[in-house]
């Protein structure tokens, strides 16, 4: 029997094998803990290992430049980026007011019935593949766009702003409404004590206290919007053309994403055109880094914040 | 402050109904408000239900015994989609392989063993990015890494080990909360019984999280099922006359095969594609309904 309990010293006899197991057991689960980072410094390497020589074999200019047109060389990536950035602002003007709308009523207006169904079903469209959604997307929704708006193809950069709102709700949805719960009870109280409407607290008082999640919702939408690809690779219309002018949205544009997805399958390993796709795939890599960062760096500001408010 | 203060309406209050008037314009702000929010929660629910509500309507005639057991005829244009059922099944199971000990594991080290220093807010930004990448950078990755540099090829290995990548963020995530949701008692209890922090980990802590665990594992596995971008380089196959043999074959797999036959095939029959959908849409949902299923007994079951 053991005789004695202690941080591991003095008098306790410890079995040598057991604790030589014990040992390896910690070592592999520190390890295991180190693999994220592994993993992270991994894909960047690798994207760089095979997307930085296409800086070296195209021109800097000719890599930015506005024609993307690769079985005549032609490897300008400004027209993906437009598309990308055209389709995610249209997604956007769709996913935040709707998620942050959805949100608010969720947490702060629904009643417990209506909040039991609103929830489980916002999740249902999170667990949604987005292939389902482009699929849906090619046969539902751009026919009915291209008769409601009489357009020459529904395949658009609207079309795959509506899908990816779709997909990004999700995200804002849940995220903003954890931002929503956390704000103490006592301040709307607070507020309501001193005559506000429960429709003015929460303009005045809730939202505003809750911004700093909010604003990490909204940033990881964009994120998940910037990174989605099948849905909108189905939709869009594939024409890498530069998407400049606010008639570009009712246009089929090309994102960086559906780019790489619909062109890397095609390509011969190490050609130009594969190194280009890969560093298509770095320059995705890094906005996903500045999202992240950008998103978590708000949350932190709002912990430290709560810190000094509790010290 | 000469500021005067807003009283809640009362019955007594005499103002010369100025008090009120401003009040009723504020009650009807509020109507009109909450009225607005209410159309929006319904506005972006309403099309999740219709969407799953069609997609059956449309599928119902295409779900046969032969759909689902069937191998695909005449340019996939008929039969059914058992590769494509099995592919998925495979994958996801390959995934689990790789992606639960990992990220059980590295959640067991950021609960029970991670100081909080430098090194551990390294390994959570890691997380969240990894988290943040998008699928077809995973996919990119998987072919640079899994198929050409250690030439496993376009294969079920490759792409479950890209896809368990993808998955390790949501495992560690919902683990170590399941972790740290384990009231502190039971540690101290274990350790002054005489129990090592291994012991006390794994005959106390884990079996405690256990429920904890498998939801946030169910919860990545349906992502992984549902992706198709990180195995259109990897591992996906357009079309496979036989089922894979080895985990180095190629395979098909609903995703992709769904996304083949709605952009790929021309003169492709409706019925089959809403039914490829209906079938992905069932394997992932019903994953997530096994996942709130434990979720919700685990819960009424737990003790502390």
């Amino acid at each position: 029997m053991r005789q004695t309990v202690g941080g591991g010293g003095g008098t306790r006899r410890t079995n040598p094998r057991r604790s030589w197991g014990e040992a390896v057991v910690t070592r592999l689960i520190q390890t295991s803990g180190y693999s994220a980072i592994v993993f992270v410094g991994l894909i960047f390497f690798f994207l760089v290992r095979e997307g930085l020589p296409a800086v070296f074999q195209v021109p800097l200019g000719d890599l930015f430049s506005a024609r993307w047109y690769p079985i005549e060389e032609y490897f300008g990536v400004l027209p993906l980026i437009s598309g990308s950035l055209i389709v995610t602002a249209g997604a956007m003007a769709v996913a935040i007011p709707f998620g942050i709308g959805t949100a608010v009523f969720i947490s702060e207006i629904a009643p417990r019935w209506a909040r039991e169904i609103l929830k489980p079903l916002v999740e249902l469209l999170g667990g949604l593949p987005s292939v389902v959604l482009g699929f849906l997307g090619i046969l539902v929704l751009s026919p009915f766009l291209r008769r409601a708006l009489d357009l020459p193809t529904g395949l658009t950069a609207l079309a795959g702003s509506l899908l990816l709102g779709g997909i990004a709700v999700p995200t804002i949805v849940s995220i903003a409404e954890d931002a929503l719960d956390a704000v103490p009870k006592s301040y709307r109280e607070a507020a309501l004590a001193l005559g506000a409407t429960r429709w003015q607290t929460i303009w005045g008082v809730t939202l505003p206290a809750a911004r700093s999640g909010v604003m990490t919702a909204i940033m990881l939408g964009i994120g998940r919007t910037i990174g989605e690809t099948m849905a909108v690779m189905m939709v869009t219309g594939n024409a890498p053309v530069l998407a400049l002018r606010l008639a570009s949205i009712v246009s089929p544009v090309r994102t960086m994403t559906a780019t790489i997805a619909a062109e890397m399958g095609e390509v011969a390993t190490g050609s130009q055109h594969y190194h280009v796709l890969f560093f298509i795939g770095m320059l995705l890599f890094v906005i996903s880094l500045i999202v992240n960062v950008i998103a978590s760096a708000v949350v932190f500001r709002q912990r430290t914040r709560a810190e000094r408010v509790l010290s | 402050m000469t500021q005067a203060i807003h009283v809640p309406p009362s019955p007594d209050i005499t103002d010369g109904g100025q008090y009120r008037a401003g009040s009723i314009r504020r009650q009807l702000v509020q109507r009109a408000g909450f009225a607005l929010l209410s159309l929006m929660a319904v506005a972006t629910v309403v099309p999740i239900v219709l969407v799953i509500a069609y997609i059956v309507q449309q599928a119902a005639p295409a779900i046969t015994w032969d759909f689902l057991t069937g191998f695909p005829r005449e340019g996939m244009r008929q039969g059914g989609i058992l590769p494509a059922i099995i592919g998925t099944f495979y994958l996801t199971l390959g995934t689990a392989v790789f992606s639960v000990p990992l990220g059980v594991a590295a959640a067991v080290y950021l609960a029970e063993y991670a100081k909080d220093n430098t090194l551990t807010r390294l390994i959570r930004v890691a997380i969240i990015n990894l988290a943040g990448i998008p699928s077809v950078v995973y996919g990119l990755f998987g072919l640079g890494l899994f198929v050409l540099f250690l030439r496993f090829g376009t294969s079920i290995l490759s792409a479950s080990l890209t896809l368990s990548i993808m998955t390790l963020p949501v495992i560690i995530s919902a683990s170590e909360e399941a972790l740290r949701a384990v009231p502190q008692a039971f540690r101290t209890v274990s350790v002054s019984l005489g129990g090592t922090r291994w012991q006390t980990i794994w005959r106390i802590v884990l079996p405690q999280a256990v429920p904890g665990i498998l939801t946030g594992v169910i919860l990545g596995l349906e992502r992984a099922a549902g992706e198709t971008a990180p195995i259109l380089f990897t591992g996906a196959a357009f079309f496979l006359p036989r089922l894979p043999n080895s985990p180095l074959d190629a395979t098909m797999a609903l995703p992709y095969h769904l996304f083949v036959i709605s952009t790929q095939v021309p003169e492709m029959p409706l019925q089959i594609q809403y039914g490829t959908a209906l079938v992905l849409i069932g394997f992932v949902l019903g994953m997530n309904l096994v996942a709130t299923i434990i979720r919700s007994r685990a819960r009424a079951r737990r003790q502390w």
